[in-house]
């Protein structure tokens, strides 16, 4: 029993930075059908500038605040000088615009910091949490409830606002919102803005746990991609979904299986789950229009 | 009719000429390898193309073929004594298998759904590379036999810079004439419009299948080449960044465009070579160029100046 | 259509001018490295293309080798055998080297080893794995101590506390897998049994499920971490967090002061074994390493502004054992060089003390390495050892 609470509280420690990860996927899809592969950077940049920013005095609350406002200004650069330029290219096209970017902010990444390793202090200290047996970190929590406050924030902000519907008009048909008067290029530039302060907020939360360097993105990208697209695309609580699910496969398969082939276990359920619910566990199905 | 064949042979001539008149200019082995290299990638990506480009079906883990090919034979000759030319169709023909069964149910998925499937079994495949030392060596990989056919073995890099010369301008043939039939052009409706080509009557499931599987037979021989090639192969072969430069090769050269494989793989494969000289820098100048390729020209290098010039000539 | 062939031309005539201006030609001794500089296993190759850099200036300003400036010409494979494979290549026949040092991982130095032999250019690589070196190829030596000693020193220390039953936690990254079967190979020769075998990824965040199988397993009585980069960090964490009370051994995977930073407190007591560069301070004032080892550790401090680790220590011994090499031939002849590596005796550099053979491309036996133990958030030598 106490091993079970034990592979659980890892799976949800992981599934729960999966799961961040993901949330940024999830506004920049539905705003404008784009898959940033270059989250994962936006990720590695809150954490590395709340780290280097600590080194140099800065005390962590300011750091952090810092790290997140330089992390969306790069959002928002991406997409007005490499996305907004692109418009009216194929989503391939667009995919590998992402991809190039994030190439581009991980070279420079590796030359404006270091190629170490990093950690942060954790927010509620380092002292694990005992419960049946089995302990789980307090930082573990926090993430696990910021991807919960995260997912609340953005259903209300999609449900509730204004700017929010205009999202969605956005995502349901682009011609049309343009048409009522939705300034589609703000509302694209907004989600990602929104998406890569969710990055930076990601990448403080889970630095504690999983340390970071200049290229932790690419591999959060994937599982975090991976997860999104589990839960269905687009699918805010999806996203949260997918990553839990997959933290907590990784976890059973590496406690009760074999820890070699535990991301093939992961892969291959998503496989699965994928052939029987081919849009994701929340995800609308497209319907094609001829 | 004799005009049509002759502009549909144009690029192949042209790009034959080329391949055979390049090296004049190389000053040393180092050119041939560069050469070979581009060739070797330019066949993966031509078989990609066809996926991409003439089906519009996205896989993210091509490089699972690739890595399926180059481990065909450096195991079969190193732990079955069989020769490399065989192990290399025995890997074809296993990709190609592999694909069709893989590719049965996930080719249902439809766009990023299926990239995050193909995606998987691209991983799939890699962490059986890595995990299975006992046969390929672990992390560190493995040393692969040198290609002997009719006792002539295979060894320098001028050797393999005419073997994949000869076997690409075959490919890219064997491509030309694919999207000639009809079921390149079934593969272009379905491209066009999924559904529309449902409705005309085209089996939509099994021309995705089979393009899928011819690709992962190109992508399985170019794994080949390059193990034997190199001599020493590692799961890297088969990983997930290779996956995504194969892709990257493609779209920048241009989707649906053969040339435009080769001229994807040439980029991709000399840029990294030449933004040497900026040591600190050449992998943010990578990204950079990567972006500012797909800004300027954005249905990739090929298609886009071809219509940037038949503009000008007007 | 004839645009395209035009295009193409031109698109090949640019790559030739582009690759031949890289070109340059000079009358130095040009020495090659290909490092993982970045990508997963830049963890090696920085500090590694760091030291190079900061000796070969040195070197230069106090009037080169033999009388004629060296000229380093260092590329990044980013971790790729494959482009660790191109650029060797691009050495031989572009940079015309005349040595080599470097080849920060197995996996590319075994890719690149067929081209220097053919080449017949000494190369020296800084990677662990045994396979360089055994068996011996005539060109190709190796500074760093090998997976199979940092075992049997982890194995020694444990029979002298009387430990011989261990759990084993590796990374499936090429150093942890690698390191992992030679502690397989020679535990039983050592008398140590393995009672349960995990693993983890190399990015992996979290290793507690492994680590509580390794809690449940009754009879265990030490852990062993073959791994290196953020993993045993990681390791070390889960441990502690797990209150596990076992004996925990890293590997010289980690021996680093950024191992310790990372891992905080968990760290305390942690044992791993390691060359004597990481204890210059503490290291006996007669001990035949303690200059070499102290001015090593203080220029790198110096220059990069970072703790050393024993990877850059690994491609300083790599380039003074050429050097003295080629000043011992009194030429940089390929062949001569050769032969004057292998004849390397007595070398003191930060790994240990060299004595190569034409049996023995490496030099080190199980002296060069100490058990150190992590105490009060630094290291501290372990008697005896």
């Amino acid at each position: 029993m106490a091993e079970l609470l034990q592979f659980v509280s890892s799976g949800l420690t992981v599934g729960a930075i999966y799961a961040l990860v993901a949330l940024g996927f999830t506004l920049i899809y539905k705003a404008s059908d784009i898959i940033n592969f270059a989250q994962g950077e936006f990720v590695m940049l809150g954490g590395m500038t709340t780290v280097f920013m600590t080194l140099a005095g800065v005390p962590l609350p300011l750091a952090a605040s810092i790290a997140i406002v330089a992390t969306t200004a790069i959002g928002v650069a991406l997409h007005r000088f490499a996305i907004e330029p692109a418009r009216g290219a194929s989503a391939v096209s667009l995919i590998m615009i992402t991809i190039g970017a994030s190439i581009f902010l991980r070279g420079t990444a590796q030359i404006v910091f270091d190629r170490r390793f990093h950690s942060l202090p954790p927010l509620l200290g380092a002292d694990p949490i005992h419960f049946g047996g089995a302990a789980i970190l307090p930082q573990s929590l926090v993430v696990l409830a910021s991807a919960t406050v995260i997912v609340t924030l953005l259903w209300l902000f999609i449900d509730r606002t204004l700017l929010g519907k205009a999202v969605l008009a956005t995502a349901a048909n682009r011609l049309a919102a343009r048409l009522i008067g939705i300034d589609t290029r703000r509302i694209v530039e907004f989600s990602f803005a929104i998406s890569a302060a969710i990055g930076a907020i990601a990448g403080i939360l889970i630095t504690p746990i999983a340390l970071t360097s200049y290229d932790v993105g690419t591999l959060l990208a994937l599982k975090g991609f991976a997860a999104a697209m589990l839960g269905g695309i687009g699918s805010a609580l999806g996203a949260v979904v997918g990553g839990l699910l997959i933290g907590m496969i990784e976890a059973f398969a590496a406690g009760y299986l074999s820890s070699n082939y535990k991301d093939a276990v992961a892969f291959l359920i998503i496989l699965v789950v994928l052939i029987f619910i081919p849009q994701g566990l929340f995800g609308r199905a497209k319907i094609e229009r001829v | 009719m004799r005009k049509i064949i002759d502009m549909r042979l144009l690029p192949v001539l042209a790009i034959t000429a080329i391949v055979v008149v390049l090296p004049y200019f190389f000053p040393s082995a180092y050119y041939y390898r560069i050469g070979a290299l581009v060739l070797i990638f330019a066949l993966a990506v031509v078989g990609l193309n066809l996926l991409m480009g003439f089906a519009g079906q996205v896989s993210l883990g091509h490089a699972g073929f690739l890595g399926i090919g180059a481990y065909s034979v450096a195991i079969g000759p190193g732990y079955f004594g069989a020769p490399s030319w065989l192990c290399l169709f025995v890997g074809a023909m296993l990709s190609g298998v592999v694909a069709f069964l893989v590719g049965r149910p996930i080719l249902r998925l439809k766009g990023h759904y299926l990239a995050v499937a193909t995606l998987g079994f691209g991983l799939l495949v890699a962490i059986v590379l890595t995990n299975e030392a006992g046969f390929t060596g672990g992390p560190d990989g493995m040393s692969v036999p040198k290609l002997v056919l009719f006792g002539w073995s295979a060894r320098g890099a001028d050797a393999w810079y005419w073997i994949a010369g000869a076997t690409f301008i075959g490919g890219f043939l064997l491509a030309l004439n694919l999207m000639q039939s009809p079921t390149g052009r079934a593969l272009q409706a379905i491209h066009d419009s999924e559904i529309a080509a449902l409705v005309l009557g085209v089996d939509v499931a099994r021309k995705k299948l089979t393009i899928f599987t011819i690709s992962a037979m190109y992508a399985s021989v170019a794994g080949s080449y390059l193990a034997l090639f190199n001599g020493h192969i590692t799961p890297d072969v088969a990983g997930f960044l290779r996956s995504i430069e194969l892709v990257a090769m493609v779209v920048l050269g241009g989707m649906g465009s053969i040339v435009g494989s080769l001229v994807g793989a040439v980029v991709l494969v000399v840029l990294p070579q030449a933004l040497t000289v900026f040591h600190e820098y050449e992998q943010a100048l990578l990204g950079l160029i990567v972006m500012v390729f797909m800004i300027f020209l954005r249905r990739g290098i090929v298609p886009s100046l071809a219509t940037k010039f038949a503009g000008w000539r007007k | 259509m004839k645009v395209l062939q035009r295009f193409t031309v031109a698109a090949a005539a640019s790559l030739l001018a582009i690759l031949s201006a890289s070109q340059q030609a000079s009358a130095q001794i040009k020495i090659g490295a290909v490092l993982s500089a970045t990508g997963p296993a830049s963890f090696l190759g920085d500090p590694e293309k760091k030291t190079l850099e900061i000796y070969v200036e040195e070197i230069n300003a106090k009037g080169g080798v033999n009388g004629q400036k060296l000229q380093l010409v260092v590329y990044d494979d980013g971790g790729s055998a494959d482009n660790a494979r191109t650029f060797a290549t691009r050495l031989v026949e572009e940079d015309k080297i005349v040595a080599m040092v470097g080849g920060s991982t197995t996996g590319s130095t075994l890719a690149m080893i067929p081209v220097f032999e053919d080449a017949q250019i000494p190369f020296i690589s800084l990677a662990g794995a045994i396979q360089i070196v055994e068996p011996v190829r005539k060109w190709v030596f190796k500074t760093p101590h090998t997976d199979k000693m940092a075992c049997e020193k982890i194995f020694a220390d444990l029979k002298s506390r009387k430990l011989t039953t261990i759990a084993l936690i590796s990374g499936t990254d090429a150093f942890g897998k690698s390191m992992r079967d030679q502690c397989v190979a020679v535990a039983p020769k050592a008398g140590i049994t393995i009672a349960i075998e995990e693993s983890y990824g190399p990015r992996d965040s979290d290793m507690t499920p492994q680590l509580t199988n390794i809690r449940n397993k009754v009879g265990a009585q030490a852990v062993v971490n073959p791994g290196f980069g953020q993993g045993p960090a990681i390791v070390t964490r889960n441990y502690r967090q797990l209150g596990i009370t076992l004996p925990l051994y890293q590997s010289h995977g980690v021996a680093s002061k950024q191992f310790i930073d990372l891992a905080g407190p968990a760290a305390e007591g942690v044992r791993l074994p390691a060359a004597a560069l990481l204890i210059a301070n503490i290291l006996p004032a007669n001990d035949p390493q303690k200059s070499v080892v102290v001015n090593y550790s203080q220029k790198y401090q110096q220059k990069t502004g970072q703790a050393v680790s024993t990877f850059g220590g690994h491609a300083y011994d790599g380039l003074m054992i050429l050097v003295e090499a080629m000043q011992r031939a009194k030429s940089a002849d390929k062949s001569k060089v050769r032969d004057e590596i292998e004849k390397t005796k007595g070398y003191i550099g930060t790994g240990g003390i060299v004595n190569m053979s034409p049996t023995d491309h490496m030099g080190l036996d199980l002296s060069a390495f100490h058990i150190l133990e992590i105490k009060d958030g630094n290291w501290a030598l372990v008697p005896g050892t």
